[in-house]
């Protein structure tokens, strides 16, 4: 069994593996996901770039062998957006956590998809501040418990596809880590699409979020999730709040036709 | 306008400091400006996006100067020369990607035409009271160029110049102004693209699988790649080792941190320009630099008229500081004189490599405008007596 390379070796930075990344967490199966969309995609991957901002999540950018970006918090939107205008040439995809792009890049966000740059955002939503330990974020579900929210938290939590539908986003699905086939699936189209695209992926924090909250290991959350999760395409985004340990609506909620910011620049120059 | 194709402005203008500067940035090859508006920073910008078409440019506002810098950053990475103008309150949100860029070691110019703060002060008055903000506003430690034109002719030189160093060194580079600068009109030539000198980004140039991103050269500058060029790098704002992966002991805290402080510190009499006026027989000296070397300039040359021996070293380069000029004259002159618009930032400087040697008399701020001659000739008058 000696060099004998896995598929997705290619896609990977071996060289720093062990990752990161706690036994449980979904963050791997994300960057799986991705792998394989990618692979379907069949893009020049000398002309892919992964930008993250800080975090778990934020570290994904440094286990991807592209050109990849492991920039500030919150702030991987704007850089990919330099990057994009610079050369056009390039598929950007940004990758990072529900509080970097959500809370500290949360108006990044929404300008991006307002103008629709071409960048495809994969945001990992665990319901907490894991990198730094487990606070609350603004996605965290009421009543649930973080290190800031010891009696539990009172603040409605962020959801997610209705800023990204509501800011102008051609793209937007939501899938937990264990629909990895679904998820794959969504992160290809989302690949394909000209515009701003975001997949959301519920992921268990099986340290944090899960201990404090006692929900079991990761895995058990995993099933929970998953099992708790119903499929409902095209579901109006406003109905897809996520409240603590109930039902997950997931699906593709919007995929609709917009020009995208390189067009309208172009038409704007006359080209 | 005519440019050629180089989208350089060739001939003899009337131009303000402000449209100097985004002439400056097109004729040193910029073709990728982000920027949010605010005074009196905004003539940059509209220069530059009335002159997009024509030069095949790229132009975004964002939503805030935190993104602002963030895009420069990504757009210098993807190859571009890029630039962003702002004034103080959007140099204060700018400071954390003025980190990441001299992290990363990201070529990029940063402009910032003060106005009077704290906060929102006065957007329409000038003042220098970002001077140490602008050397020493992100966490860190961490070196930076400075750079201060005190006119619309040297917006136009010192932002190439900007552009150069940051190449050159591997960078961001700060341009200093200030409102008066910024909107007084003086001629400006504009030499023909061939007299301009540009420093090339310094590319990588081995094979490609052997590419390290901060595998640095004698000169402590590691060679550079853009994105899409297939090399695959991966740069991180974390402490990071010649790979560019996230690392962090001591040896890469020498590589990567140690090392951006020497790669300009090693070279500080490369990079420092200053300007000296009637030193040889000085027995006063006036530091002064931007706008207020404008003053200084007339009330030095009434003290001549008086007999006075008094002389004037004009920073053009603020940050590094040139430490061994001022101490080499601190022992040779009776008192240096630094008028500043503001309450003594320079003055700190001045102060530091005086070893109290010589005296210092500073003089202050006006009030939300320029100073007049008169202060400073009554200073030079009062240090003969």
């Amino acid at each position: 069994m000696k060099n004998v390379k896995h598929p997705m070796d290619f896609y990977l930075r071996m060289d720093r593996m062990p990752h990161i990344w706690c036994t449980g967490c979904g963050i791997g199966l994300t960057a799986t996901a991705f792998v394989a969309a990618m692979e379907k995609a069949k893009l020049d991957t000398n002309k892919v770039c992964v930008v993250s901002g800080i975090g778990c999540t934020g570290r994904f950018a440094g286990y991807i062998k592209l050109d990849s970006f492991h920039t500030t918090h919150g702030r991987a939107i704007p850089f990919a957006t330099g990057l994009k205008l610079a050369n056009p040439e390039l598929k950007v995809v940004v990758v990072s956590g529900d509080g970097d792009l959500i809370s500290i890049g949360g108006n990044h966000f929404i300008h991006a998809a307002r103008r629709n740059i071409d960048m495809v955002v994969i945001c990992v939503n665990n319901f907490i501040y894991a990198m730094t330990g487990g606070q609350v974020a603004p996605t965290t579900p009421l009543t649930a418990y973080t290190t800031t929210s010891p009696y539990g938290n009172f603040e409605p939590p962020s959801n997610i596809p209705q800023i990204a539908e509501s800011s102008g986003a051609v793209y937007v699905a939501r899938w937990t880590a264990l629909h990895i086939r679904r998820l794959t699936n969504s992160i290809f189209e989302a690949l394909n699409k000209p515009g701003f695209t975001v997949v959301e992926v519920i992921s268990p924090c099986a340290q944090y979020y899960s201990r404090i909250n006692r929900l079991g290991d990761g895995l058990d959350m995993m099933k929970f999730y998953h099992e708790n999760s119903q499929i409902k395409h095209w579901e109006p985004t406003d109905n897809l709040y996520i409240d603590y340990q109930k039902e997950i609506i997931v699906g593709k909620f919007v995929d609709r036709e917009r020009p995208t910011y390189s067009e309208s620049y172009k038409k704007w120059l006359g080209e | 306008m005519k440019t050629n194709d180089k989208g350089v402005l060739t001939g003899t203008h009337n131009l303000s400091g402000n449209q100097a500067c985004a002439e400056g940035a097109l004729a040193a090859g910029c073709r990728f400006l982000s920027a949010y508006p605010i005074p009196p920073s905004i003539e940059v910008i509209e220069r530059f996006t009335q002159r997009v078409k024509e030069v095949d440019a790229i132009f975004i506002q964002m939503e805030d100067e935190i993104s602002v810098l963030a895009a420069v950053l990504g757009a210098s990475w993807a190859g571009k020369k890029a630039m962003t103008v702002t004034s103080g309150p959007g140099l204060s949100l700018m400071m954390e990607h003025i980190g990441l860029g001299v992290m990363l070691e990201t070529p990029c110019v940063i402009v910032n035409v003060q106005r009077c703060g704290p906060s929102e002060g006065t957007p329409n008055s000038p003042s220098q009271g970002d001077v140490m903000q602008a050397r020493w506003g992100s966490h860190g430690d961490y070196e930076i160029i400075v750079i201060y034109p005190n006119s619309p002719q040297e917006m136009f030189t010192q932002t190439i110049e900007a552009f150069n160093l940051s190449e050159k060194y591997r960078t961001p580079v700060v341009i200093l102004s200030d409102e008066s600068i910024a909107r007084m009109v003086e001629k400006v030539v504009i030499p023909p693209a061939s007299k301009i000198n540009l420093e090339p980004r310094k590319h990588y140039k081995g094979p490609k699988n052997k590419y390290l991103p901060f595998k640095y050269d004698k000169d402590l500058v590691p060679p550079m790649v853009n994105a899409g060029e297939g090399y695959k790098f991966h740069i991180t704002g974390l402490t990071h080792d010649e790979k560019g992966y996230p690392v962090m002991n001591e040896e890469c805290q020498e590589l990567n941190v140690h090392r951006l402080v020497r790669k300009i510190r090693n070279y500080v009499d490369n990079i420092i320009n200053i300007e000296e006026k009637n030193l040889s027989d000085a027995e006063i000296v006036v530091v002064s630099y931007g706008i207020t070397s404008r003053t200084v300039d007339k009330a030095l040359k009434q003290a001549r008229k008086d007999g006075i021996k008094v002389g004037s070293l004009r920073l053009i380069t603020i940050w590094p500081f040139p430490d061994k000029e001022i101490m080499k004259l601190s022992k040779k002159v009776k008192a240096f004189i630094v008028p500043e618009l503001n309450f003594g930032q320079i003055l700190l400087e001045v102060q530091r490599c005086n070893y109290g040697n010589a005296k210092i008399r500073f003089v202050e701020y006006g009030h939300e405008e320029i100073q007049n001659p008169d202060p400073i000739l009554n200073a030079i008058r009062s240090l003969t007596k």
